[in-house]
């Protein structure tokens, strides 16, 4: 499903060129479950920022689903995004104007879906995360547990093939961090591409599938 | 995204920062109301001055001595010659054109009248029974000035209502004796008409036999020749008819100035027409501003917004699709205030009529151009910030580095 064949992203710095990733070849299937881990400065959120289309490599190419990806235009890269890449954020990136239901609606109202669509996809995906009973609820009435959910609802409503979490449980407790990341697992249990960004080795240790990263290289590729 | 969505999205944004929006609304209120106050008050004026020259009378045609364009300079005065004054043979003269229905002699100056120890300066005014005709006038009480010869003298008088009942406040003023310097004149009428005329109030008015006020004031000349057509076609045929009848009587010089009403009419039409515009151009400078500030209010949202720009390019939105969100609020912003501003404007003005003796009213044209002008506003100094917010890279944005 994804194909990263000598993909480069450098950075000026001042004077100085950062090497944020240096030739990465990588290869996911559908349905895998990978951890990309490392120190901060690693590149792997550069890595997931590519891989969502949020950032153009230097270098190399990138075919997702079979499309070259690293050729696309402004808009056919926002229609990527739209219909195949979820995002989760380790601060949840909820519009705090908008109700929780709302919040899962705005991928379907940018992409023009009737409202009564998008009304009854996003109670049900909220009911899935077991919010059905804080959906009128602004952001800033929910735990940090409740966005979490909230922002897995919002990523899935365009069913997308690919989830991509930069740190999803970086700011939270144990306990719910636990319960995003079972959500999480059983999105990918029935079938969607997880791929979660985190330098902590327990969440690690969930994932099928380890990659660990320094320097813009992947250091290690460990498959359980 | 869908038109109502996209609405809906810019007011909840809108809603979200209330000082912020109505800050905006605001500023484009008020551009728009001083569009429609100031327009209102050259458009007033317009209607005025044009009802003013219409209670002139109809069909009226004004000879002056002097050979002078209305906005021209005289040349007899840079030529250093004293144009020929105007006489009542002249104005006799002008009786026998086929197309002049009535003409009336015109001897004007100030007079101090009294009546025992009552005592008032006043415009005087010579003229002949035939006036109250040209200018509709009528008397409300006893009789017009006497039916004489033009070089005639007769010591009657017709005053205005207010002469009358200031210097007569007793009983009726027809019948008693008033003096004017050295001379006493008896009310024989008091004029009816409740008309003003330019320049001055009828009911301020003494009126004397056109001879008696030559007399008066020691002069064989005339002010005005007031003349009327018969018919509103005959008034440019009788206009050219005038001016050769007292060319022929002036040894083949033209040196008066023939004036028709609507001529006058039509110069200050354009006169307040132009200031009118004028006006609205000042009032549009308060909308350029209005504007600006909308700008920078916008950028201001913009910077305050990065993270959800970036969020909206995670989800998907193409780069159009945030500026048209960004142009939306600016947009419905100005739309918005512009309407507010019409409330405004349409409200003072409605106070001003009340107030002013004429009738503020702002033409369509300048409320139409207040608010279109308002969203053009809102739609160019929207467009740069909404096109920094489709440019931002959404990776910055979302980690805040922005």
């Amino acid at each position: 499903m994804i194909e990263l064949r000598h993909i480069s992203r450098f950075f000026q710095v001042g004077e100085q060129t950062v090497h944020a990733l240096d030739d990465v070849d990588l290869s996911i299937d559908t349905g895998e479950y990978v951890a990309v881990m490392g120190p901060s400065g690693s590149g792997k959120s550069t890595l997931l920022n590519i891989l969502g289309l949020l950032d153009k490599p230097t270098g190399g190419s990138y075919v997702l689903d079979g499309t070259d990806t690293t050729h696309l235009d402004a808009d056919a890269q926002a229609r990527v995004r739209a219909e195949k890449v979820g995002f989760i954020f380790q601060i949840f990136h909820l519009v705090a104007r908008l109700t929780a239901l709302e919040n899962v609606e705005l991928p379907m109202v940018l992409a023009g879906r009737s409202s009564a669509e998008r009304r009854a996809r996003a109670r049900e995906l909220l009911t899935g995360v077991g919010l059905a009973d804080r959906m009128d609820h602004r952001p800033d009435q929910l735990s940090g547990g409740q966005r979490q959910r909230v922002a897995i609802a919002r990523a899935m409503i365009m069913k997308p093939a690919l989830l991509l979490a930069d740190e999803p449980t970086g700011n939270l407790d144990t306990a719910s961090g636990t319960d995003v990341l079972e959500v999480l697992e059983r999105l990918n249990a029935e079938g969607l591409t997880l791929i979660v960004v985190t330098h902590d080795p327990q969440i690690g240790a969930r994932a099928r599938r380890r990659i660990s990263m320094r320097d813009g290289k992947v250091l290690e590729d460990v498959r359980r | 995204m869908r038109a109502a969505d996209l609405l809906a999205f810019a007011t909840q944004s809108l809603l979200r920062a209330r000082m912020r929006s109505s800050m905006m609304l605001l500023a484009m209120a008020i551009g728009v109301a001083a569009v429609v106050m100031l327009t209102a008050l050259g458009e007033g004026a317009r209607r005025y001055v044009t009802s003013e020259f219409s209670s002139l009378g109809t069909n009226l045609i004004i000879v002056l001595p002097g050979r002078t364009e209305t906005g021209g300079i005289n040349p007899g005065v840079l030529g250093g010659d004293t144009p020929r004054d105007l006489t009542l043979a002249d104005a006799e003269s002008l009786l026998r054109i086929p197309t002049v229905a009535q003409a009336a002699p015109l001897v004007v100056g100030q007079a101090t009248v009294s009546s025992g120890r009552r005592e008032r300066d006043t415009l005087l005014m010579g003229s002949t029974r035939t006036l109250f005709e040209v200018r509709s006038w009528g008397v409300k009480q006893g009789e017009m000035l006497p039916a004489i010869g033009w070089d005639q003298t007769a010591s009657v008088c017709v005053v205005g209502g207010k002469i009358a009942r200031e210097l007569f406040p007793e009983g009726s003023a027809v019948g008693q004796w008033l003096r004017v310097g050295e001379r006493r004149f008896r009310v024989i009428g008091i004029i009816s008409s409740e008309g003003r005329s330019i320049g001055f109030d009828v009911q301020e008015l003494v009126l004397v036999p056109v001879a008696t006020a030559q007399a008066i004031y020691n002069r064989t000349t005339l002010f005005r020749i007031l003349a009327q057509a018969r018919s509103p076609e005959d008034i440019q045929r009788t206009r050219t008819a005038i001016i050769e009848t007292l060319k022929g009587r002036h040894q083949g010089v033209e040196d008066v100035t023939v004036i028709t009403q609507d001529a006058l009419l039509s110069t200050f039409n354009s006169i307040f027409t132009v200031l009118t515009l004028a006006l609205g151009a000042i009032a549009t400078i308060s909308l350029l501003v209005a504007g600006v500030l909308v700008m920078n209010v916008m950028l201001v949202a913009v910077s305050q917004r990065t993270a959800e720009i970036g969020l909206m390019k995670a989800l998907g939105a193409r780069p159009r699709q945030i500026t048209s969100l960004f142009l939306t609020e600016a947009v419905l912003l100005a739309l918005l205030g512009s309407l507010i501003g019409l409330a405004i404007g349409e409200l003072i003005t409605w106070v001003a009529r009340q107030v002013l003796p004429f009738q503020a009213v702002a033409p369509t044209w300048a409320v139409v151009f207040g608010i279109v002008v308002a969203i053009i506003c809102g739609l160019v100094f929207g467009i740069l910030p909404a096109r920094r917010a489709a440019r931002l890279d959404p990776v910055l944005a979302l980690a805040g580095r922005l």
